[in-house]
């Protein structure tokens, strides 16, 4: 074989390697894979094995797993949620906002999406460009900024009161309605994205087909265009709902105090509380609650990528 | 660098004391369950255009990927010249490729995609620069050579990937759908010169294609392919003219075939009875088979005879009526039916225009000599 | 033609609803008053402000190197976790990869923040590293959660490539890490450049997670802003958001203009 290669340097690195019988694929796996090991997986076991660990007045503030070899696990910290209400209730509000949010954001997302995939070019790629621009600035001060618009003496309510339409101000800052805009107003954009691929995909023909053979456009856009969308509408609800179960910000600065959520929850537990191990059950709870939601959201993702 | 090239009556298949250049030996690719290529052994000899021949999903590709390195066989051996290449990694084979998809690097211009490959050898610069500008000026691209890949045609994209893949001579030249990419004018005219410049520098050539028009202007010896097999080798005549399947005969142009069983040998003819053509079909004899075997008997169109009159002294004559006319301009095809229902394909070449054409409808005698018919078995 | 009103209306609404809050920020950046609903006339005193608190100009500080470092880091790691994913084919351990490479993109920020935290305490016990928190942990838990979006947008362009590009620098004698630097690198270049400010952005972003693995002495842009907007509208962050707005804005219209002068030539 040609002799002048053998020199290379990429080829005694891999020699080397060989000596310690490793490859290079083996080292570039490793990388990756190692971080997330250590950074992601093992964290949930810690988060695991501390949910099942008694609350203690110590550095760390919570009871070690093992003792003398044995295994000291209680699920006091699970039986504690559900006998307190203030938990199961959380739970119930987080699904209610995060459905209503989810079909909200659904019901302003499909005809905007619709409106995009079918505008001609350049304008739909300038009207992608404008539902992709608010991502790159700061969701925290986009949140912030519903504060002065909602608030009793904040601008809807001057406007409304300038034009007539209401004598008293709405009181909507602090109340799940504020919550409902805020998760409806920053996860909008993940609904129409993935709508948007969808329907942008969506041939013209057969929705000509289905008028050439006497379907009018009602009953040709709900056997036609929603059931060929459907990967779209699972995925963009799924990335909606998702992250409402676990919002925090949301609650927290356009909430008030009866706004229950897990996420709220679960910080106030941790940093108000300082109760680690109930914060810990908390997640574990939340996990399994989006489980179906994630593996939703994984199909429609499969399915969405097939067609 | 020029070693002598196969000389067109040099046909070393022929020669039992030749050496093969590429031995293939009993090459096994499974995926899973699935057999890609089924236990293949083929020897292709120096400076030979070979190729690979066969509808999509036939394993021709997978083949040649083996060759070059990017798959691994399952089982079997592959040596390239006397060396088994089982340990040796692609960018280490003494084999190049030319893509199907030409896949030429995007973002150099063609001189540096070019000479990527000396460089990677280790050819000093200057050297290196010479003889890209040479394979430009073998390609014709001597003046595009500070362009980017998307900025050239189609065409020239084809001729930058083929520079590339023979910048650095190598032993065997791997070509996926040399000119799948091209269209039908552009394509005629490659074909001849990429012959040009196989033969021009001596390199062997293994083409898979699935067009049997290029497999037979291209290629010395033609590999049909079929289910991860290799159902016939031969040179393009040989495989025109006397296929050893219904599949090849099937594949390779196209042909009338009837079934019928054997009859008996008579002096110089075998006569084979088939109630499909309505007359018993007189063809050559061949060795090996029995009375009341069942065979098939192809005929191509443009070895049968179709006229108005009965004609005189032709072993096999069938009567019929013109169902289609189709005129493709050098020459017709007819579709005529025959009293048993078949319907039979003729061409006719338009030479002559001494007659009143044949018509629809018309009533006509078919004529085709023994030496015509193959008998098939398989 | 009520379908051919309906859809424009409801897109335009939609737009507003979306673009409405950034307005009212910028203009009210510029109100003289610190009331939202009291118009004392336009003043720039809010920058002045802004530009003058030490706090405020600290947290930014630390973000944007806490920004910098972990969108490298998530850019480095994502990439090679993006071309195992497409490149190597079934290798040992790959299944687990891809999960781990998603999960962080369905992760409710609050699960990830409290595990990184009780993951950094656990080794600090154990080890004694990380001693204590601050922008080091910070910087971990970004690159974690932010190599995940890298992963997916470098995956993407490298599902979209042509594999055959990468065999035949392969073919014509490069080894596999030649083969990366010279083909496969520059070729996916734009997903690396977006994946790295997509991480910086999230980075600079972060509220949640950077609260719960911070320490005292490392308080982020984000955090500073919270605790600041938790008591109500103050102006001067309104300032600030502006400023966020306008450098994003400069930013898309270079990546616009570059990404037209690329597709004329």
């Amino acid at each position: 074989m040609t002799t002048l290669q053998a020199s290379s340097p990429w080829r005694k690195t891999a020699a080397l390697l060989a000596r310690f019988g490793l490859t290079g694929r083996m080292l570039v796996i490793a990388v990756p894979m190692l971080w997330l090991l250590v950074f992601f997986l093992v964290p949930f076991l810690v988060v695991l094995k501390i949910s099942v660990a008694d609350p203690m007045i110590a550095r760390p503030p919570y009871s070690p797993l093992f003792v003398d070899g044995s295994i000291q696990a209680t699920i006091g910290n699970y039986a504690y949620m559900w006998e307190d209400s203030l938990y199961i209730n959380a739970y119930w509000s987080s699904i209610k906002i995060a459905f209503f949010s989810t079909v909200l954001a659904l019901l302003i997302g499909y005809p905007m999406s619709y409106y995009i995939a079918r505008s001609p070019e350049p304008k739909r790629s300038l009207l992608l460009l404008l539902i992709v621009l608010p991502f790159w600035t700061s969701f925290l001060l986009r949140v912030y900024a519903w504060i002065g618009i909602l608030k009793t003496k904040g601008v809807l309510n001057m406007l409304l009161m300038k034009f007539g339409l209401i004598n008293e101000p709405l009181i909507i800052m602090q109340t799940d309605v504020a919550v409902y805009i805020g998760i409806v107003y920053t996860y909008l954009p993940f609904m129409i994205l993935p709508l948007y691929a969808n329907l942008v995909k969506l041939d013209d023909a057969l929705l000509e087909a289905s008028a050439d053979l006497g379907a009018g456009p009602i009953s040709t856009f709900f056997r036609i265009t929603i059931p060929l969308s459907l990967p779209g509408i699972v995925a963009g609800s799924m990335l909606v709902f998702i992250p409402a179960i676990g919002e925090f910000v949301i609650p927290a600065l356009l909430g008030g105090p009866d706004t229950l959520m897990i996420g709220k929850i679960l910080w106030t537990e941790f940093f108000a509380n300082r109760d680690w191990p109930v914060a810990s059950a908390v997640a574990i709870a939340m996990l399994l609650l989006l489980v179906i939601p994630i593996m939703l959201l994984r199909m429609a993702q499969t399915k969405g990528a097939e067609t | 660098m020029a070693e002598p090239s196969l000389a067109a009556d040099a046909k070393p298949w022929k020669d039992a004391t030749a050496t093969p250049f590429i031995r293939i030996k009993n090459i096994t690719k499974k995926f899973g369950d699935f057999a890609a290529v089924d236990d293949i052994t083929l020897d292709i000899y120096k400076g030979e255009l070979f190729c690979l021949l066969g509808g999509s999903g036939c394993g021709k590709s997978t083949l040649l990927r083996m060759l070059a390195g990017f798959e691994t066989p399952t089982s079997g051996t592959i040596e390239i010249d006397g060396q088994d290449v089982a340990k040796i990694a692609a960018f280490d084979r003494p084999t190049n490729m030319m893509f199907q998809s030409y896949a030429l690097f995007p973002h150099m211009t063609v001189e540096k995609n070019v000479i990527y490959g000396l460089l990677r050898e280790g050819v000093p610069k200057a050297e290196a620069m010479d003889r890209v500008a040479d394979m430009l000026c073998l390609v014709k691209l001597q003046d595009f050579a500070k362009r980017k890949p998307l900025q050239l045609s189609g065409g020239q994209q084809q001729r930058v990937a083929l520079a590339r893949s023979l910048i650095k001579q190598p032993k065997l030249l791997l070509l996926d759908e040399p000119l799948g990419a091209l269209d039908k004018k552009l394509r005629e005219k490659t074909q001849f010169e990429l012959i040009h410049i196989q033969e021009s520098l001596g390199v062997t050539f293994i083409v898979v294609t699935h067009d049997q028009e290029e497999a037979m202007t291209l290629s010395t010896r033609i590999g049909v392919m079929k289910d991860g097999k290799i159902v016939q080798v031969g040179e393009p005549p040989q495989i025109y003219e006397d296929p050893n399947s219904k599949y090849v005969a099937d594949f390779i142009g196209s042909v009338n075939m009837f079934e019928g069983t054997v009859d008996v040998a008579v002096a110089d003819t075998l006569r084979i009875k088939s109630p499909e053509a309505g007359i018993d079909l007189l063809v050559e004899p061949i060795e090996g088979l029995k009375v009341n075997q069942s065979v098939s008997v192809a005929i191509r169109p443009e070895r049968i005879a179709v006229t108005r009159h009965k004609p005189e002294g032709a072993a096999n004559i069938v009567e019929g009526e013109v169902e289609e006319v189709a005129y493709l301009g050098n020459l017709s095809i007819y579709c005529i039916k025959l009293a048993s229902g078949k319907t039979l394909k003729v061409t006719k070449s338009n030479l002559l225009h001494d007659d009143v054409p044949i018509k629809w409808d018309e009533k006509v005698f078919l004529s085709w000599s023994n030496a015509a018919g193959i008998v098939l078995t398989t | 033609m009520k379908r051919g009103l309906f859809l424009p209306i409801v897109s335009f609404l939609g737009f507003v609803f979306l673009y409405i809050p950034i307005v009212s920020l910028v203009i009210f950046s510029f109100n003289k008053s610190k009331l939202v609903t009291v118009w004392g006339g336009w003043s720039t005193k809010w920058y002045g402000e802004l530009l003058n608190d030490p706090q405020i100009l600290g947290a930014a500080w630390i973000s944007l190197k806490i920004g910098v470092v972990s969108a490298s880091l998530a850019t480095v790691l994502g990439t090679i976790a993006a071309m195992v994913l497409t490149r190597f084919g079934k290798v040992r351990g790959r299944g687990l990869l891809t999960g781990m490479v998603t999960a962080p993109l369905v992760m409710p920020e609050v699960i990830t923040g409290l595990s990184l935290l009780l993951l950094f305490v656990a080794m600090e016990a154990a080890f004694g590293w990380p001693a204590g928190r601050g922008m080091v942990t910070i910087i971990i838990a970004h690159t974690t959660f932010c190599m995940a979006y890298v992963a997916v947008v470098v995956q993407s362009r490298l599902v979209d490539m042509d594999d055959a590009i990468e065999e035949a620098a392969s073919d014509l004698g490069a080894q596999p890490m030649r083969v990366f630097f010279d083909i496969t690198l520059p070729m996916i270049a734009p997903a690396l450049i977006s994946g790295w400010l997509l991480s910086f952005t999230l980075s600079l972003d972060d509220l949640v997670i950077a609260s719960f693995v911070s320490g005292p002495g490392a308080s982020t842009l984000p955090m500073v802003i919270f605790s600041k907007v938790r008591l109500g509208v103050t102006p001067e962050i309104n300032a600030l958001a502006t400023l966020i707005v306008v450098v994003v804005a400069i930013g898309i219209s270079i990546s616009w203009f570059f990404m037209r002068k690329k597709v004329k030539t």
